[in-house]
């Protein structure tokens, strides 16, 4: 009998599948480019303005549908509100301690930023093809005091962007806080999910914008901070690798050569391509952006499945 | 108030007949396997294979036996839900379906349950998952209703060789330790409890009396919770968030501090 690297090996996994890798990666991407396009609208720079708007209409359609995955991946889906209200008592249900409900109310009060963001954002646009939402901001023009630089607009922005990275690492902290072989052998994935949400998040939002042939100086920036991010991303790897000491041997199967694909052609090829752009912002990045939503989908597929398969 | 009640498992006299799980399903009216249709496990008498939603009983093969055959032990252990006194099911539990009774007990609530299965994942023993017809998750309730209704639990009542004793914490606790005591003095040293004393999840109200390592039996050594990664993680999670923070203001200040020296003459 080979003793196991760790008590974790124990236990039995819970059938978290391809709903909750497609939610990982959905509501990581949710919060990032929301936090972006708050950071893009704090810095208050006009011509910047339809990339915030971007990562606004990408936030909230994610969440929308980080919440049909969650409610999909129920057992008993019409039993969702006993995650918000405690069903023999109609009191409300919170554990700070909990991920998993700490989770559940973030998202929902994410889903009313994002929301409103979403609507500043329509408000604004007047290049909508669809006309019901074009005139959206011409019937309540209002709406658009919900986004910067009016200073209800940068309340909503801040608020919203801490609870966007909320949702983008609590996902983390939620498999660490389990007895789960990998999972709970490393208190870094919390960590590890933030950085890799910011930068799929830069990615896409990057990738929109070049095929859409924009070129926008807050693009450059956009860039130029992607490569700093995709360079912390492969350090806080490095750190979840070493943190977890003999229970890297978990990974010495095929999950182990998918994640070293993941290494190296979601990070740093992409690095490599971004660093050979002379000029920041230009084309190369934008061939590179679909393998580092590819990585980041593929990271946490092998993260939740790996652990699964023991 | 009743005192703390549990199990005490003595795996010495366990036989693997299996009257227990007969009469746990029986009693819980568990819903067979594979719709009754029998497949062997290849490993032992052992064809339950594990605990879960529809095996809250399972009895363990453990053989011991060299190639030659000519000396050898079977290990027999009756396993079920630990009812720690520190639960890592209630927990993490999101919905607080999962309580802690009047027994101090840990029963899953079925009706409130809506298998989001974040139990599965925390606890230690790998003993919850998800029964597939109320696709709910369910283990042991120790027979809650047995207990409401004064009567012993299924298991225990029916193991014929008081392999599984059901009683008070304090008074299983001295019966385990006179048991530990005299397989001591009749030479047989290795047997020791596992879960007896508070240092384990503040102690197991289902222990056992073993006689080889805990994971020769399937059982961790040292069972933690899961929430001793809440503050470690939060902690470097919120690093994360600094890190990519400060990561994008400084990119986007940058641009800034250019333009501006563009613009001056």
């Amino acid at each position: 009998m080979n003793p196991a690297p760790s008590s974790t090996w124990f236990t039995t996994g819970p059938h978290w599948a391809w709903f909750i890798v497609l939610y990982f990666f959905i509501g990581g991407l949710a919060g990032g480019c929301y936090f972006l396009s708050a950071l893009i609208d704090l810095f208050d720079r006009r011509e910047d303005r339809p990339l915030a708007r971007l990562g606004y209409y990408i936030a909230f359609p994610c969440v929308a549908l980080s919440g049909l995955l969650l409610l999909a991946d129920l057992g008993r889906p019409l039993r969702f509100w006993h995650m918000m209200i405690e069903s023999n008592t109609y009191r409300p249900m919170f554990k700070y301690w909990s991920p998993m409900s700490t989770g559940v109310w973030a998202l929902l009060i994410f889903g009313l930023f994002t929301f409103l963001s979403f609507l500043a954002a329509l408000a604004e646009d007047d290049r909508i093809g669809w006309p019901a939402l074009r005139t959206i901001g011409a019937r309540w023009p209002a709406l658009r005091r919900l986004r910067g630089p009016s200073a209800l607009g940068r309340v909503i922005s801040v608020i919203g962007a801490i609870f966007g990275l909320y949702i983008a690492g609590y996902t983390g902290v939620l498999l660490a806080v389990t007895n789960r072989p990998i999972w709970s052998d490393t208190p870094l994935l919390g960590m590890l999910f933030v950085v890799s949400a910011t930068s799929t998040s830069g990615a896409l939002m990057m990738l929109v914008a070049y095929r859409s042939g924009w070129r926008m100086p807050g693009l450059a920036d956009l860039h130029s901070m992607e490569s700093w991010v995709i360079v912390l991303e492969l350090l806080v790897l490095i750190a979840v690798l070493v943190s977890l000491g003999p229970v890297l041997t978990a990974w010495l199967n095929a999950w182990g050569v998918l994640l070293v694909i993941v290494i190296a052609f979601g990070l740093i090829w992409p690095l490599i391509q971004s660093w050979r752009a002379r000029q920041p912002g230009q084309m190369n990045f934008a061939r590179a952006a679909p393998l580092v939503l590819l990585g980041s989908f593929l990271l946490r597929l092998v993260i939740v499945f790996s652990s699964q398969a023991i | 108030m009743p005192e703390p009640m549990g199990f005490y498992t003595d795996t010495t006299v366990c036989i693997g007949c299996k009257a227990c799980e007969v009469a746990c399903k029986e009693w819980n009216q568990l819903p067979s396997t594979n719709g009754g249709v029998n497949t062997l496990s290849g490993d032992s008498y052992d064809n339950t294979r594990r605990l879960d939603g529809i095996h809250w009983r399972h009895v363990k093969f453990i053989e011991q036996f060299p190639e030659d055959r000519k000396d050898g032990r079977w290990l027999l252990m009756s396993d079920v839900c630990k009812h720690c006194v520190h639960a890592a099911c209630l927990e993490v539990c999101p919905t607080g379906a999962i309580i802690r009774t009047e027994f101090d007990t840990v029963v899953i609530q079925s009706n409130a349950c809506n298998g989001c299965r974040d139990c599965i994942a925390a606890c230690p023993f790998g003993v919850i998952d998800i029964n597939p017809v109320s696709h709910v998750a369910q283990k042991c309730t120790l027979c809650y209703d047995r207990l409401q209704g004064g009567m012993e639990p299924a298991c225990s009542k029916a193991c014929p060789t008081k392999s599984i004793q059901f009683g008070t914490i304090r008074e299983l606790h001295e019966r385990a330790q006179e048991r530990v005591a005299q397989l001591h003095q009749n030479g047989e040293n290795r047997a020791y409890l596992y879960g007896a004393d508070d240092k384990m999840l503040g102690g197991l109200n289902s222990f056992y009396l073993l006689v080889d390592k805990p994971e020769v039996y399937g059982l961790p050594p040292d069972p933690k919770m899961p929430t001793r990664n809440l503050i470690p993680g939060s902690v470097f999670a919120v690093l994360g968030a600094v890190m990519v923070g400060l990561a994008a203001i400084f990119n986007f200040r940058n641009r800034g501090a250019s333009q501006e020296r563009k613009m001056r003459p």
